[in-house]
Order: structure tokens, then sequence, then C-alpha cells
């Protein structure tokens, strides 16, 4: 007998069944095939969308993820440039290949130098986009794909995620749908809350252990709400 | 690792007398229970998200054969392949022929108590692989050869010191006169010198918080990311998990996280959390070029079905041992084996055996506070009796102690019997004892009085006040 026909042996001769009937196996395929929502949380889930993304935006920053809100896509390069500056880095980094980012000009930024492509050793810093923002607990759904690279999100000293605040949901569960609405699941999903940490040693929390030490989501508003934005400086 | 369940008391006795652990320990005991508690007051839905998460995990158990094969379906057509292993020595073969097969040298390691459970890295080590341990404490542990002290800290037992004069140890090639003085520069070092080794090991090892059935997925919970670089860089990844960490869908899998980072550390959510499903697609940048996943049984399936089965609920959150008064005074190490605390109390008797680990589930003052914080409200403390009833039934428990069980369960089971003795018994001891007030020793209760002085009765007993009151209630 293999090892995989004794242990499920075991657990029906542990569960007390025979052979299987067919209407249990039709049970079980037929939760999985509803993936009903379990209990999801008021805490956003009660929210409209604009109060769901100041609540990502509280509960991100509650986790030292920074954010910045900008108007529009052509602030985006200048709060970068900013951003970098006043973080003391280079202006230089690696930025995923997907073309969501292409909307943004950045040529008004000549001297931020801009590669393209997966993270390697030597990155200080990388820019990607996310697929949604999950409001509930101020976290980013990151997914893997050949335009989206898995090693910028935990190579580089600093991760900048820029996003439309469209993207933000209330709750996990409208990231599985966002998922199943994919031509194919993802070989990696990263749910990131806050930069890299550990509290290993007596307890005390230190940003950075091995991922990023900081995380900077620029964050583009919605049309409606653009308005409310003063022009960025130039 | 060998247990060394047998000899808690003594280990316990030790660790008492151990002032550095003794330090390190104080602060963790404020810690967690504290965060989790804030964390908690802000989630008006926490108690029920406990009931829903218990009833996945009952239905999923009620169904693991159904659910297993779903998994194992899926995780194929993603492009993984599933090894079944019924015991730790088959699962060590199956990763060592994993990591032959591509001529691996190094391994990265995220971590995982399941790897702990069938000491993997002595095994690799033995066969000519270097397994790097990532997480910072399982680091620190692993240069040291200490065994992990807590299931979600596992260097928790460790003061600063301690983890500078290991690092000054094994990174000679560092100046010796560099600054070791803060958790900070610590931290830095360690991120420093692991750079590359996840650079170049050959494999990466992970365990799993959960298996999904519906996308043969695997999620990882981590704060430092260690465990992300360890199965993003390598060319293959290895997931070692158990049977009982499938759940139906990715829906069940959330109501489950919200419970796990709260229980575990008071966060909202951990740092990371990241769902796996196969190897890289075609056309990725980076990614494993291969998945597998090592799906232990050693002794679960033993657990179903029996007064054991609600422990395979278990999310590994550590809040029982947070919140446990004997792990607060002993640590980890005590207990002998990989899993201390409450939960270990109960899982480490059902894996190694009672006669190796009877001391642990006797290791409990049965305060009930593990049973209130568990996530999924497993019964502790009751399958702790469980395991006493069955040490007493098997013979294991020392003669003088069994005896003295037998003729406790003689006397309060006739009533009678019970009043009278305990009445003769308190006005003898009240009488001889009246000057002094308390008796520093007492015969047949040595064990007792070691610790403590006994009082000396006063005056009646509880039963004949009682008794006095329900007549006098009834008149009035």
């Amino acid at each position: 007998m293999t090892a995989r026909d004794d242990i499920l042996a075991g657990i029906r001769r542990a569960l007390n069944r025979g052979p299987v009937p067919a209407d249990t196996k039709a049970a079980v395929a037929q939760r999985i095939a509803a993936h009903r929502r379990n209990l999801v949380p008021a805490r956003a889930a009660a929210l409209n969308h604009a109060g769901r993304v100041d609540l990502f935006v509280r509960m991100a920053e509650e986790v030292q993820t920074t954010v910045v809100r900008v108007a529009s896509e052509a602030e985006v390069p200048g709060e970068v440039a900013r951003y970098l500056a006043a973080e003391n880095l280079p202006a230089e980094l690696v930025m995923a290949p997907d073309a969501a980012l292409d909307l943004i000009p950045w040529e008004a930024r000549p001297l931020l130098q801009i590669r393209r492509g997966r993270a390697g050793p030597g990155d200080a810093v990388s820019l990607t986009p996310c697929l949604a923002a999950v409001a509930e607990t101020g976290t980013l759904m990151l997914v893997s794909g050949p335009d989206t690279p898995t090693t910028l999100n935990f190579l580089p000293d600093t991760q900048i995620v820029v996003m439309r605040a469209g993207q933000v949901v209330a709750a996990y569960e409208d990231g599985w749908d966002l998922l199943r609405a994919l031509p194919a699941m993802p070989r990696t999903i990263n749910f990131i809350t806050g930069p890299s940490r550990t509290g290993d040693i007596e307890q005390r929390i230190q940003l950075g252990a091995h991922g990023p030490r900081r995380l900077h989501v620029v964050l583009i508003e919605d049309a409606e709400r653009a308005a409310e934005h003063a022009p960025a400086a130039a | 690792m060998q247990p060394t369940s047998h000899a808690f008391p003594l280990n316990a006795r030790a660790e008492l007398g151990n002032e550095t652990l003794q330090r390190a320990l104080g602060l963790a005991r404020t810690g967690f229970p504290l965060r989790r508690q804030q964390a908690i007051e802000r989630l008006p839905e926490f108690e029920a998200l406990r009931e829903e998460g218990r009833a996945i995990k009952d239905h999923t158990l009620a169904n693991l054969d159904l659910y297993l094969e779903v998994y194992e379906r899926n995780v194929t057509e993603t492009g993984g392949q599933v090894h079944w292993a019924r015991t730790a020595e088959e699962a060590r073969a199956a990763v060592l022929e994993i990591c032959r097969s591509v001529g691996a040298k190094t391994v990265t390691k995220g971590k995982s108590m399941v790897a702990e459970e069938i000491a993997l890295n002595d095994y690799l080590e033995a066969n000519g692989i270097t397994p790097i341990e990532t997480d910072l404490g399982e680091y620190i542990i692993q240069l040291r050869h200490e065994p992990p002290s807590h299931i979600i800290a596992p260097a928790i037992h460790l003061m600063k010191e301690q983890v500078a004069e290991t690092f000054r140890a094994a990174h000679a090639e560092l100046d010796p006169t560099r600054a070791l003085d803060e958790p900070r520069t610590l931290c830095d070092e360690a991120r420093t010198v692991l750079r590359p080794r996840f650079l170049d090991a050959d494999v990466g090892i992970t365990g799993a918080n959960f298996l999904v059935a519906e996308t043969g997925s695997s999620i990882i919970v981590t704060n430092e990311g260690n465990g992300d670089l360890t199965q993003t860089l390598p060319r293959v990844h290895i997931v070692i998990t158990s049977i009982e960490k499938v759940v139906p869908t990715l829906e069940d899998a959330a109501t489950l996280l919200r419970l796990l980072a709260r229980s575990a550390t008071g966060q909202e959510f951990s740092s990371y959390t990241t769902v796996s499903t196969g190897p890289r697609r075609p056309g990725d940048l980076d990614g494993p070029e291969q998945y597998h996943v090592v799906l232990l049984d050693n002794g679960r399936t033993g657990l179903l079905g029996g007064e054991f089965q609600d422990m395979l609920r278990c999310l590994r959150c550590s809040a029982c041992l947070n919140h446990c008064p004997v792990y607060a005074a002993v640590g980890g190490h005590a207990y002998g084996w990989v899993y201390p605390g409450p939960m270990g109390a109960v899982l480490t008797p059902a894996l190694v055996g009672v006669g190796e680990a009877g001391h642990l589930p006797n290791a409990s003052t049965f305060c009930g506070k593990c049973e209130s914080v568990c996530p999924v409200k497993i019964p502790l403390p009751k399958m702790m009796r469980h395991w006493r009833e069955r040490q007493f039934a098997e013979r294991l428990a020392p003669p003088v102690y069994r005896s003295g069980l037998r003729l406790w369960a003689a006397l309060a089971q006739r009533p009678r019997f019970y009043h009278a003795f305990t009445e003769i018994a308190g006005r003898v001891l009240g009488w001889a004892g009246k000057s002094r007030g308390r008796y520093r020793a007492l015969p047949f209760a040595a064990g007792w009085t070691q610790m403590r002085d006994m009082a000396a009765p006063e005056g009646r007993s509880f039963h004949s006040l009682w008794a006095e009151r329900q007549r006098r209630g009834r008149r009035g």
C-alpha cells in the first residue's frame, strides 16, 4: 500500500466510514464550488467607497506604511522623486514591466532612472502596481505574473506601490473575487500589511528584518475626489 | 529531536532557577496577552469568528479524506506535486530525494514547526546538505544548536546579550570590535549575513499555515519576509506540512486568517500573508521551477474520531502558551520536545507517547485560560484530563501516586465516610497545630509541604457550616 492510500484509509477508518456515499462527496464538491462567504466584519463592509479609502489609509499608516494621496497620474513621478529625496535615497528604481504603469508620465522626471523587470540583489528601490488594497487592515494585495515579478516585493530595501483609490476593496473576500476573475490563478499572491518586521529579539519590533524597511503607497484619487487636493507643487 | 519530556520535573526546576531565562520570560508575559486583548477589543465580531473558525475546522476534519483528495488533485493540476508521508522518516526521505534530484548543496528554510517535529535539519546535515534557517529567531537558535522554545517566537528565551555573543562567535569574519548592543544592530547583521544565502540556495523549504483544497494552494503567514525570499529565489520550493492544515476554500482561509494574527501577536494582520499555487507560470520572471508539498501524518490520523480530535483544529497561534502560568514560569525548553505549553501538553503525548510525555498534561493548574483564548476553542484542559486518565489506566504513573489516587477515589465516592474522615482529620490537625497555627511537614504529604506550609484548620469544616446555613435558610 502506498503512503497515500494508507493515510486515506486510516482517515476513513478513524471517521468510521466505509465507501464514501455519493451525496457526501457531492456536498463537499458543492461547498467548494459555492465558496460561500463566512462572516465578514462590518468595519469596512459597512462603509461607502470613500470611507473605505480613508480606512485603508488609516490602517496602513498604523503599521508604518506611508501613504501620499495625489490627484492624478500626472503627479505620481513628482511624488516618487520627492519621496526618494526626502528619504535620502538615490533617484533610481526597478519598476514592474506592467502596462498600467505606462500611463504615468515618467518622462516628466528625466532624472529618475528607471529599469523595468524583476529585482536583483543590487536594487534598492522597487515600484509596483497592486491588484487591490483591503481597507479592513490596510493590506495591499499583489499577484505574480510576467508583468509583476514577486522579487520586487521582497529584495529591495524600499517598495513604492502606485495604486488608484478605485482599487480599494472592503475585505479579503473581495480580493478572492478579483482573483477568480483573472484568466488563471497566479503562482503567488502577496498580502502585504506594512514593511517587513521582527520582534524576535526581546520582543522589540524592528522594521526591515528581511524584506523592505519602507513601504510607500502613492494613492491616486478617484476623479470626483481629486478636486479636494490642492495642485501639487511642481 | 529526541524528546526529553520525561524529565519535565527536573527541567522545570532548573529553568525556575535560570535568571536570564526568567528575565526573558518576564518580557514575554505581558507583551503578547496585552496586544491580543487590544486587537480583539477592536473587532466586535471576534467571538462570532471563533465559532465559525471552529465549525470550518470541524467540518473539514469530518471530511478530511475528501478534502485532501481535492487538494491533491488541484496541486497536481497547477503543476505541483504532493508527497504523502506516514512518518517523520518518510517525510525526511521525501525532502532529501527532492534535494538530491536537483543536486542541492544549500537549502534555505522559513520557520516550520513540522520541520522541527521531523528533525529535518539534522537529517539534511547528516546527508551533506546545509540547511539555513532564515527566520531571525530560528537563525539564532540554529547557531546555538538549541530547539525553539516557543512556536512563533523561537528565541523568546534569550536576551540580546546572548544573541550578541552568538553572533560574535558565528560571524567570525566580521570586525570583532563592532557594536552589537541593540536589537537593531543584531537584526541588521542577520539581514546582511543571510542575504547572500537566500540568493545562493538551491532549494527553499517553508511550512504552511493553511492548505486550500479549492485551489491547491499553500498559505504562509510571516512578518519578516524571509519565507517569501525562501520560496521565491531558489529553483525548487518544498512545502513541509501536515494533513490537518487543509481547509475547503479561500473564504474559509480568510476567516481563519482573521483569527490567527490577532491571537498570535495581537496584530490586525501579519506583515506578509502569501498564497502559493504551483511553480512559476510560463512568462514569469521569477519564482521556483518546481513546487512540492510533503504532506505528513505522523500520528495525526490516530487523533481523528477520538477524544483528541479537537486538537487537530489547532492553528499554532501560540495564544495558549502566551497565557499559560506554567509556560510563563518555566519556558518552552522544559517541555522537552518541539511543542510546549498547553497545546504541547496535549499534542506531545499523542505524537511521542504518553509514556515519554506523561508529565506534560500534569503540568497544569487547570486555570482554563488556554481554552478561553484559543481562537478555535480547543478544550485543552479537558484533553489534559483525558491524558491523565489514560496514564492512570495504562499504569504509567508511579505506584505511590496510583494508590493515593485510588484511596482518594474510594473516600470521595462515599460521602458519609468522607465527611466523617475530614471532620476527624480537621479536628486532630486543628488541635495539634493550635500553638503554631501551621505545619511545616505532614506525613504522606512531603511533596506538598516541601514548598509551603499547611495552615492548621480552624473551627468547623465547610460542609458542616454549609449544612447549618441550609437548615437556617429553610427556617427563615
